[in-house]
């Protein structure tokens, strides 16, 4: 039974975000643009990066994506997805060391596992909105945490899992350049779910659901579910990228279960722009990157520059790159409207 | 007068914090009848509308629809039982467009909204409806306009028309008029008397013109009490109504 009222009928609705993008309004060839370029951009990229740093792009794609389908587009600040990484991650190495499934398996074993979690964690946490939803999930997010550190036997504890075989009917993707190749499909896969739920009858409740909660359940839908079922789904794209993270690192620590591993899929998003999807996965892009040449010039203090390059996206940029970007254009449209009247 | 009300309160009762909002109301309302709630502010009809579609659980009494218990149900459920409301300060999807709350709401009681699989396209199917009842309140040309651009009295019409949507048994209107012009107020009246054939409605509305062209029972109510209930023409005639409602009005005179 719920008597907690979502917020008072009548009170002032949300404030208009209208920095989201709810629904796509951009004319089909710029879409089909925009997809060719990605999908190329996706395939070249080992090429020009690092292979092993455009496995993590594809993995933090899809955690932002994740994240950003609560944030953005069920307006739930999710500050725990570490959990469902981080449980994928460990579920998958597992999978892949003590069953020795191919990888592809080994990774969807990891995502079905954070969807399960989701489910206890989501049925508590949807009950509450804006900070406490955010509180709700860090604390459970830190409880696994304490529990995968103490569980050594099973998790290695500090040590971690070592040596995770990336299996794949007898492939040798032991160099990275090729496990990207192999990782690739499933990274779309996922990245394409997340944008069938945005583009789906459900996905256009939740943005209903996000902007005005009260009324969503005056039209007779169930709210609570519908985050529940949002946040499970969440949940299992995280758990995605966290498996692919294990496989493509071949080892796992306790920093996948780590808080600041929540944080940073947060700022990815603010980065990228919060409610654009395809934000998510240019901030990731970026991020990663960064951290990586940072890390690779032997400056140590990366998270003050993330930390910082949050701020001035937050300050200055609050509909982030995607966000930004999308608007400029819908100006110059209005001015060149105006003109050519 | 009992049997054959639709939807009807005993000692509903609702308190916030010490304060009595509504206070032991007692309310039948007669099927397709139009049923007017008046009274100052802070009288308690909108908490008592809250009451009825789920939003407050009342802290005592009991509330049927069509003779089924229906306390405390979420308004989820209340609204998939016949019951659908509008808002007195205007409620809507700032981002999406007008078409697109109408098809929300027809789209509510089929499975649809769950199919996160599927594309969004399959609310096309609910188009040619919305669009009828766009035509209906007076919207259809800004059926594409998003909902935060429209003007206050469009948004009133698109309120009303996502309730009949719905295609309530019972509608609640909070206030459906305020805030318009003229014309408008009009239109909305000619709207109500249209769409309350076969259906019940009950409306909260402070403009006593719109009460008496449209209400067959009016409630009057003070401090969350029960004043009045009557036809229109007796209550307004009641002293007891005049003192309290139309009091300061009068005595203007």
């Amino acid at each position: 039974m719920t008597t907690a009222v979502e917020s008072e009928p009548g009170a002032k609705p949300g404030p208009a975000r209208s920095g989201l993008v709810a629904v796509s309004r951009a004319p089909w060839w710029v879409r089909y643009a925009l997809l060719v370029a990605g999908l190329a951009v996706a395939l070249w990229l080992p090429n020009g990066l690092y292979p092993a740093v455009a496995v993590d792009i594809l993995c933090w794609a899809l955690l932002a994506v994740s994240v950003d389908l609560l944030l953005g587009f069920t307006g739930l600040m999710s500050f725990g997805h570490a959990a469902f990484w981080g449980t994928s991650a460990y579920l998958a190495g597992i999978a892949a060391i003590k069953a020795g499934l191919p990888f592809p398996v080994a990774v969807l074993t990891g995502a079905l596992g954070a969807a399960v979690i989701a489910l206890p964690i989501g049925y508590l946490a949807v009950k509450r909105t804006g900070i406490y939803f955010a509180m709700v999930t860090l604390a459970f997010a830190q409880m696994i945490y304490y529990v995968a550190n103490k569980w050594g036997s099973v998790t290695g504890g500090e040590n971690g899992l070592q040596a995770v075989p990336r299996e794949l009917g007898g492939l040798d993707l032991s160099d990275e350049y090729y496990f990207y190749y192999a990782a690739l499909p499933i990274a779309l896969l996922g990245l394409w779910a997340a944008w069938r739920i945005v583009n789906s009858p459900f996905g256009r409740v939740l943005v209903g659901i996000r902007d005005n909660p009260a009324r969503a359940r005056a039209l007779g839908y169930p709210v609570h579910r519908y985050k529940l079922t949002a946040f499970v789904l969440s949940a299992f794209l995280a758990g995605l990228g966290g498996g692919l993270f294990a496989m493509g690192h071949q080892f796992v620590s306790l920093d996948v279960l780590h808080w600041t591993t929540s944080g940073k899929a947060v700022i990815v998003v603010v980065l990228g722009g919060i409610g654009t999807l395809w934000g998510g996965v240019l901030g990731a892009a970026l991020l990663v990157r960064l951290e990586d040449w940072l890390s690779f010039s032997g400056f140590e203090q990366i998270g003050l520059v993330t930390g910082t390059i949050f701020v001035l996206a937050v300050l200055l940029f609050r509909r982030g790159i995607w966000g930004t970007a999308v608007d400029l254009v819908r100006r110059w449209q209005a001015r060149r409207g105006r003109t050519e009247d | 007068m009992a049997g054959q009300a639709l939807l009807s309160a005993r000692g509903l009762t609702r308190d916030f914090r010490g304060f009595r909002a509504v206070d032991q109301v007692d309310l039948d309302v007669a099927a397709d009848s139009v049923h007017a709630l008046v009274g100052p502010n802070g009288a308690g009809k909108t908490t008592l509308f809250n009451l009825l579609t789920g939003f407050l659980p009342p802290t005592a009494g009991r509330i049927e629809l069509a003779g089924r218990d229906v306390t405390g149900l979420p308004p989820e459920q209340v609204a998939r039982l016949g019951v659908a409301r509008s808002f007195q300060i205007t409620s809507l999807f700032p981002q999406l467009c007008a078409r697109e709350h109408v098809e929300l709401a027809l789209q509510s009681p089929s499975g649809l909204g769950w199919r996160f699989w599927r594309s969004v396209k399959l609310m096309g199917r609910y188009r040619e409806r919305a669009e009828e009842l766009l035509d209906m309140v007076g919207l259809a040309e800004l059926a594409e306009a998003p909902a935060e651009a429209l003007a206050y009295g469009r948004k009133r019409a698109l309120e009303l028309a996502i309730a009949l949507a719905l295609d309530p048994k019972v509608l609640l209107l909070d206030e459906p008029t305020a805030g318009m012009g003229l014309e408008d107020v009009d239109r909305t009246v000619d709207l109500i008397a249209t769409v309350r054939k076969g259906r019940t409605v009950v409306m909260v509305e402070h403009n006593m013109s719109v009460v008496g062209r449209l209400a067959d029972t009016v409630t009057v109510l003070q401090a969350g009490k029960v004043l009045v209930e009557g036809p229109y023409e007796q209550v307004r005639a009641d002293e007891r109504v005049i003192t309290a409602y139309l009091g300061a009005a009068d005595a203007a005179h």
